[in-house]
């Protein structure tokens, strides 16, 4: 512990104020304009977003067929990227809650971006369930609520327990933004220079006033809501992996798979969380308080969860043989060695366990440059990983005449970077409008340090 | 009708395939064939993972789906073991579809299927109530009961070989059931314990090599359904 000190200690300048952090991180919005590479992301997301449109009209009008998909697998991208997405949000709450439950200093200064990343990689993990449907437009029989018809939910399908895993994560994920965000709301409410600013911060901070009662208030409310945080982490990708892990179908069908998904999630979510910390602090000019010892703790927990992945890659494997059953051994014969995706298999393992063995050098993890190429080389071997757990376990299942291999076609292809931009344009339009940086945590850490205070 | 592109990319619709399985030399195979549909299985791996109770048991045993409640998340095909289900990747039976036929085309006692709902073998749902409803309007006393024999399903009627069997599996004394009590009867993919109502009885071959090649025309396959 001796040696880790110091680090704790340069989380931030020594010269850092609460009055100056809150100037600089308000100023961001209120007084600066945007830097040139946020104009060039935002028009690169605008267009995605457009095209996400453009083929999500095409699908609603035409039908699911335009996607890679048919029977033996009739699951594909759709799927792959649901899980994918909800992966990714995972770290955001873990980052907000946990890390405040544990009381690791490091969240302050990324926690508010990773909230930002988990709820935009939610509106597009829930995009994509209505996106696979047949009939998308009748996706309210989900729903139990009273009707003519006679419907229920069929409480026994993990879709149905999916539906309600995610939105529930939604609606917490958004009350839990918006909690932490008041304060800030206020901040830039008493900061603003324009009356529409004044105005709309007004009203969206609650009549916050900084109050002792208030701040009282807000303590408990967050650590009842970190509280509820630990477990929905858990819950959520663990549910979204019983959609699989419940069927019958042998490369599904794992006991394993919520802890393993879990892992997944995390894995992927800090590998992303990785990602905005280095452009961020890039674009905005962010590095005295996100660090390079930040990027080296977000290295450390993506090593973590890349130690269980890769861990539950063998287990999985071993399961198969061990379970003595034909079906399911075949299926890691095929998935790696026979069949026409055994390259997504082994690109997969190169990226989520070769290219992840790099973060054990700090000299690798403290570089921004390097440890953004393992967070794309981590983001895409994650999501190679749930394509080929969806695409190979069905394409060659119990009966070889059933057997079939297919691709994802470019309307997939034009879905999937329609959904990325969807995340971008969100991401920019929040970076513009809401403090990037929480300002309330950034101060309670100035404070903590004894740095800054009576300054604010 | 879908056309070759869609069969070509796995969206073809026939509720009833036919499953080749060679033995011999690939030069000269032996071939054994399998008709497969749906299996209305009793322990149905299909019925528990749809979240909208669009497939369902029928008080009769019947696996049945609800085209109208179905909205297509296709888990129902993803956990069949037989892969026997078919989707609607597209709406084939518009006037617009690039296939489709004439409304006077279609079978009046058969549901016509909208984009982006499953289907598969019904078992001729169809027919059996058409056969139902016939009997329950006779004068004559039958115990809400139907004869052995008089429901006919659509690929029954077709195979001139008399090969698959349709009947009331309650009752020892039909067909189907004096079938199913052969030795030779098997369930496909048993081991599952999907408990499909369709079996088969294993072809029993015995050529004489003295006569003729292996790859003499002599199948000789029986099919039980229950």
């Amino acid at each position: 512990m001796s040696r880790a000190e110091p680090d704790r200690e340069r989380l931030l300048p020594a010269t850092l104020t609460h009055g100056g952090a809150t100037r600089w991180i308000s100023g961001l919005i209120t007084d600066k304009p945007a830097p040139l590479s946020w104009f060039v992301i935002f028009a690169v997301c605008s267009v995605l977003l457009v095209v996400f449109l453009v083929s999500l009209t095409y699908l609603f009008s035409v039908g699911v067929g335009i996607f890679g998909i048919n029977i033996p697998v009739a699951w594909g991208l759709p799927i792959t990227n649901t899980i994918w997405w909800i992966g990714i949000a995972h770290a955001g709450t873990l980052i907000s809650a946990v890390l405040l439950l544990t009381r690791q200093d490091w969240r302050a200064s990324i926690n508010r971006f990773a909230e930002a990343m988990a709820m935009f990689a939610i509106v597009c993990a829930g995009l994509y369930p209505l996106i696979h449907l047949g009939r998308p437009s009748f996706w309210y029989y989900l729903l139990p609520y009273p009707n003519t018809m006679g419907l229920w939910p069929q409480w026994r399908s993990p879709l149905v327990w999916d539906f309600f895993a995610i939105t529930m994560y939604l609606l917490f994920t958004m009350s839990f933004m918006y909690l932490s965000l008041l304060p800030d709301l206020a901040t830039l409410r008493d900061r603003a220079k324009s009356r529409l600013g004044q105005v709309s911060y007004g009203l969206l901070a609650l009549a916050w006033r900084g109050d002792a009662a208030h701040w009282a208030r807000y303590q408990r409310a967050t650590l009842i809501l970190a509280g509820c945080a630990a477990p929905i982490v858990c819950v959520v990708t663990g549910i979204v992996s019983t959609d699989l892990a419940v069927s019958i179908v042998p490369g599904y069908h794992f006991t394993i798979f919520p802890p393993y998904f879990v892992a997944g999630a995390l894995f992927s979510g800090f590998a992303t969380v990785a990602l905005l910390a280095v452009v961020l602090r890039w674009m905005f000019s962010l590095q005295a308080i996100v660090t390079r010892i930040h990027l080296d703790y977000i290295g450390r927990m993506m090593l973590v969860f890349a130690m269980i992945v890769d861990y539950a890659y063998t287990q999985e494997m071993f399961t198969a043989w061990y379970s003595g059953e034909d079906h399911y051994r075949y299926v890691y014969i095929d998935r790696i060695w026979e069949g026409a995706y055994a390259p997504v298999w082994w690109t997969m393992i190169a990226l989520n366990v070769g290219v992840a063995q790099l973060l054990w050098f700090k000299g690798i993890r403290r570089n921004p440059v390097a440890l953004l190429l393992i967070a794309i080389a981590v983001d895409i071997g994650m999501w190679l990983e749930r394509f080929q757990i969806v695409f190979t376990s069905t394409h060659a299942d119990y009966m070889p005449s059933n057997w079939d291999v297919v691709w994802p076609t470019a309307w997939d292809w034009a879905v999937y970077a329609g959904s990325l931009g969807l995340f971008g344009f969100l991401l920019m339009v929040f970076l513009r409008v809401m403090p990037m940086v929480s300002l309330h945590d950034m101060r309670e850490l100035i404070a903590r340090k004894g740095a800054g205070s009576g300054h604010g | 009708m879908v056309g070759k592109s869609e069969v070509l990319r796995g969206h073809d619709m026939h509720w009833i395939r036919i499953d080749r399985y060679f033995e011999g030399q690939p030069e000269a195979p032996s071939m054994i064939f399998q008709p497969v549909t749906c299996m209305h299985c009793e322990n149905a791996p299909c019925e528990y993972v749809c979240p909208f109770a669009a497939t369902q048991h029928s008080a009769e045993g019947l696996n049945e789906m609800i085209y109208n409640r179905c909205v297509g998340t296709r888990y129902c095909s993803q956990n069949c073991p037989y892969k026997v289900r078919r989707f609607n990747w597209f709406t084939y039976t518009d006037k617009d579809a690039p296939h489709s036929t004439p409304p006077p085309a279609h079978n009046p006692d058969v549901t016509v299927r909208s984009g982006g709902v499953m289907e598969k073998c019904t078992y001729c749902v169809q027919r059996i109530n058409a056969v139902k409803i016939a009997a329950a309007r006779t004068d004559e006393p039958n115990n809400g009961r139907i004869a052995d024999g008089a429901i006919v399903t659509a690929c029954q009627q077709a195979c001139p070989t008399d090969a698959i069997v349709f009947g009331d599996v309650a009752d020892e004394t039909t067909r189907v059931s004096r079938e199913k009590a052969s030795p030779l009867d098997y369930d496909l993919l048993g081991d599952l314990n999907t408990r499909p109502r369709t079996s088969y009885k294993a072809a029993v071959r015995n050529p004489n090599p003295a006569i003729g090649s292996p790859d003499a025309p002599y199948v000789e396959k029986g099919r039980v359904k229950g």
